[in-house]
C-alpha cells in the first residue's frame, strides 16, 4: 500500500472503513511530513494534540461500531481566513494578531460534524488578496514544484497558496481555500491539484473573514476530482446565519463523477485565447477539447464579448467591498492596537501599522471608487458591466451545458517575479474571474506540464448550482490527463 | 474613466494627486508616511487606468448586479434576538477591557 499520505480521500475512507490503518496512525503520518516540511511554510499554526485527540476520538466511533460522517478521521487542513474556535486565526494580517476567535465558522463547524481532523491553519495572501502567497504577514509559501534544472523557489499561487503547497506536498489530504477572484483555482493548477469554486451561496460564508462579499466562495481543494466532490458535500449546505445562502438541496456530488460527459456540450470561448498566454496552455486547451470529443461530447463555439472587461469591473467592486470590510479593524475591540490620543488617531496608527502595501493599496482604490462624486462613475459603472458579463454566460448556458477553458496564463512563477509591478500580478486572474463576477461554479484539474515540467490546469464552468456537471468534466479532463507528475521535492 | 460630468470616454485617469491620497487615506482612517505618497499616487492612478478601460462598454438601459448570482434576493429573517448573553466571549479578544467594557481613549475632552 502507498504512503499514508500519499492515499486520496477516497482510499483513506476506505481504509479507515476496513481498519487497515487507524485514524490515529493517518494523522500521525501527516504531523510527521508537516515537521518535516516546515520549510514551505504552508501552515502558519500547526494543532498537533487537537489533530490526535480528534483522531483517536474518530477510531474510538469506529470500533464503538459507527463513523461520524464523510470525512470521519480525514486529516485536513483550514485556510487561516477560516475562525476555528480556540485555534488563532489572522487571515495573515498583522492587524489580526493574537485573535483568537471564540467562534466557528459554519463551514468548518460542519466538517467537524463529518468527523474531519484539523491538522492547522494555513498561509494565505493578506486577507485573501493576492495571487501569488506573497502578501502574507508571515511571508511567503513556497511551491514543492521546480522549474527543471532550475532551483530557483516558486511560488504556489494565492490567495490559498498555503493549502495548495499543503495538498501537493502530502501535508493533508485536502484542504479549504476560498475564492475570491480565482484564489482556490489559480494556485490548485500552480500546484497541480485539483480545486473548485462552488456556485455563490452554495457554502455559507459565516464565520470566514470577509473579503468582497459578494464574490466570496469557500470550496475544496484536493489531489482528485473526486476528493474534491467527497468535501464539497461535507462544506455545502443552508446556513441561516448568512443571509446569500442558497436554501437549495445539496446533491450528491461523488455520484455524478461516473456519468461522464457524453451527450453534453461543451462550449469553447474564444475571448479567453488571451494575449500573452503560454503556447503550451493554448495546445493544452484544445488538447483537453479533445478529450471531451472523445468522450462523446459536442464541442460547440460560444462568445462572451464582455470578457476582457471582467478583470477591470473585478478591480473596482472587489476593493470597493474590501474597503467597507475592512472598516471594521479599528483597534477597538480585537487584534492589533497602536496608541494614539484620540480615537481618530488610534484608528489611523493601526491601520496604518495593520495593513500590508496590498491591502492598503486596495483599501485606498475602494475608498476612492465609493467617494463622492465617483460612485456612479466607477462602483455603479462596473455593477452594470458586471451584469453584461453575467448575460454573457446566460446566453452562452442556452446553447452548452458547461464551458472549457485555461485555470491561468502562465504556470507557477518565481517568488519576487512579479511583485514590483500591481497588474501583471492581477492578470493571472484574467480567466477565473469572470466566474466570481457571475457566481458561477469553476473548477480547476490539473491536465499537463508545461516546457519547464511545471504544472498546468484546465477549468470548467457550470450553470448556477450545477456542480454536478462541473464534477463531471473535471472527472473527464482527469481521467483523459492521467496526471501523474509529483512535485520532485517529495519524488 | 470619466470624471463627474465629463463625457463617456473622456480619459481622466491621472487625476490622483498627493493631496488626493493624503484625503483617500484619512477617509479610510491609514495613516500613510509622507515618504509614501508619492509611489501610492503613482501606484493608484496605475490601476485606475487600468479599470478606465470600463468606458468603452455601453451600459446603457442595464440595471448594476448587486447579487452574487444573478436574480438572487436577500433573505430575510424574522426580527427577534438570536444571540447574546456572552459578554466574556465579546471581550475576550480586547486590547483593553475593564469591568465589561472595551477600553478606548478619550472621546470627549
Amino acid at each position: 500500500m502507498a504512503a499514508l499520505t500519499d492515499l486520496t480521500i477516497a482510499e483513506a475512507r476506505d481504509g479507515l472503513a476496513k481498519k487497515a490503518f487507524s485514524a490515529r496512525e493517518l494523522t500521525s503520518a501527516h504531523l510527521a511530513a508537516m515537521e518535516k516540511a516546515r520549510g514551505l511554510n504552508a501552515y502558519v499554526v500547526e494543532t498537533p494534540e487537537r489533530a490526535l485527540e480528534d483522531a483517536a476520538a474518530s477510531d474510538a466511533r469506529r470500533a464503538g461500531g459507527g463513523a461520524r460522517g464523510r470525512l470521519d478521521g480525514i486529516p485536513v487542513a483550514i485556510k487561516d481566513l477560516f475562525c476555528t474556535e480556540g485555534v488563532r486565526t489572522t487571515a495573515c494580517s498583522h492587524i489580526l494578531d493574537g485573535f483568537v476567535p471564540p467562534y466557528e465558522s459554519t463551514v468548518t463547524a460542519r466538517m467537524r460534524a463529518e468527523g474531519a481532523v484539523m491538522l492547522g491553519k494555513t498561509n494565505l495572501d493578506e486577507f485573501a488578496m493576492g495571487s501569488s502567497n506573497e502578501t502574507s504577514y508571515y511571508g511567503p509559501v513556497t511551491n514543492p514544484w521546480r522549474r527543471r534544472g532550475d532551483n530557483r523557489k516558486l511560488v504556489p499561487g494565492g490567495s490559498s497558496g498555503g493549502s495548495a503547497a499543503a495538498v501537493a506536498a502530502r501535508l493533508c489530504l485536502g484542504a479549504t481555500g476560498t475564492d475570491t477572484g480565482g484564489s482556490i483555482r489559480q494556485p490548485a493548477a500552480f500546484c497541480g491539484i485539483a480545486g473548485l469554486k462552488p456556485t455563490y451561496g452554495r457554502c455559507s460564508r459565516w464565520g470566514i473573514v470577509a473579503f468582497a462579499s459578494s464574490l466570496d466562495q469557500a470550496g475544496p481543494m484536493a489531489r482528485t476530482v473526486r476528493d474534491c466532490a467527497i468535501m464539497l458535500g461535507a462544506m455545502a449546505g443552508f446556513d441561516p446565519k448568512d443571509s446569500t445562502s442558497a436554501d437549495i438541496p445539496v446533491p450528491d456530488f461523488e455520484a455524478a463523477l461516473g456519468k461522464g460527459v457524453k451527450g453534453l456540450k461543451i462550449g469553447i470561448p474564444k475571448e479567453y485565447r488571451v494575449d500573452g498566454m503560454d503556447a503550451r496552455i493554448a495546445a493544452l486547451w484544445d488538447e483537453g477539447a479533445a478529450w471531451m470529443k472523445a468522450a462523446g461530447a459536442e464541442l460547440v463555439d460560444v462568445s462572451l464579448p464582455h470578457t476582457r472587461y471582467a478583470l477591470p469591473a473585478y478591480y473596482i467592486v472587489a476593493p470597493a467591498e474590501a474597503s467597507s470590510n475592512l472598516a471594521r479593524y479599528d483597534g477597538m475591540r480585537y487584534g492589533l492596537r497602536v496608541a494614539g490620543r484620540t480615537p481618530v488617531e488610534m484608528y489611523e496608527a493601526t491601520r496604518g501599522e495593520g495593513f500590508g502595501a496590498e491591502v492598503r493599496r486596495r483599501i485606498l482604490i475602494g475608498t476612492y471608487v465609493l467617494s463622492a462624486g465617483y460612485y456612479d462613475a466607477y462602483y455603479l459603472k462596473a455593477q452594470k458591466v458586471r451584469a453584461l458579463i453575467a448575460r454573457d454566460f446566460t446566453e452562452a448556458f442556452e446553447k452548452v451545458d458547461a464551458i472549457l477553458t485555461p485555470t491561468a496564463p502562465s504556470a507557477a512563477f518565481a517568488i519576487g517575479e512579479r511583485t514590483a509591478d500591481p497588474i501583471a500580478m492581477y492578470l493571472n486572474d484574467v480567466l477565473t474571474v469572470p466566474a466570481n463576477l457571475a457566481g458561477l461554479p469553476a473548477m480547476s484539474v490539473p491536465a499537463g506540464l508545461d516546457a519547464n515540467g511545471l504544472p498546468l490546469g484546465l477549468q470548467a464552468i457550470g450553470r448556477a448550482f450545477d456542480e454536478e456537471t462541473v464534477f463531471r468534466v473535471g472527472a473527464t479532463i482527469e481521467a483523459a490527463a492521467g496526471f501523474a507528475a509529483r512535485p520532485p521535492s517529495i519524488g | 474613466m470619466a470624471a463627474p460630468g465629463g463625457n463617456p470616454g473622456e480619459n481622466y485617469a491621472m487625476s490622483v494627486d498627493k493631496a488626493t491620497v493624503v484625503r483617500i487615506a484619512h477617509l479610510a482612517r491609514i495613516r500613510v508616511p509622507e515618504g509614501e505618497l508619492d509611489r501610492l499616487a503613482g501606484e493608484l492612478n496605475t490601476i485606475l487606468g487600468f479599470v478606465a478601460q470600463l468606458d468603452e462598454v455601453n451600459t446603457d438601459g442595464v440595471a448594476p448586479m448587486t447579487s452574487g448570482v444573478e436574480g438572487m434576493g436577500l433573505r430575510q429573517r424574522e426580527d427577534r434576538v438570536t444571540d447574546g448573553a456572552c459578554q466574556d466571549k465579546v471581550l475576550a479578544n480586547a486590547p483593553a477591557s475593564r469591568d465589561g467594557y472595551f477600553v478606548v481613549p478619550k472621546v470627549i475632552e
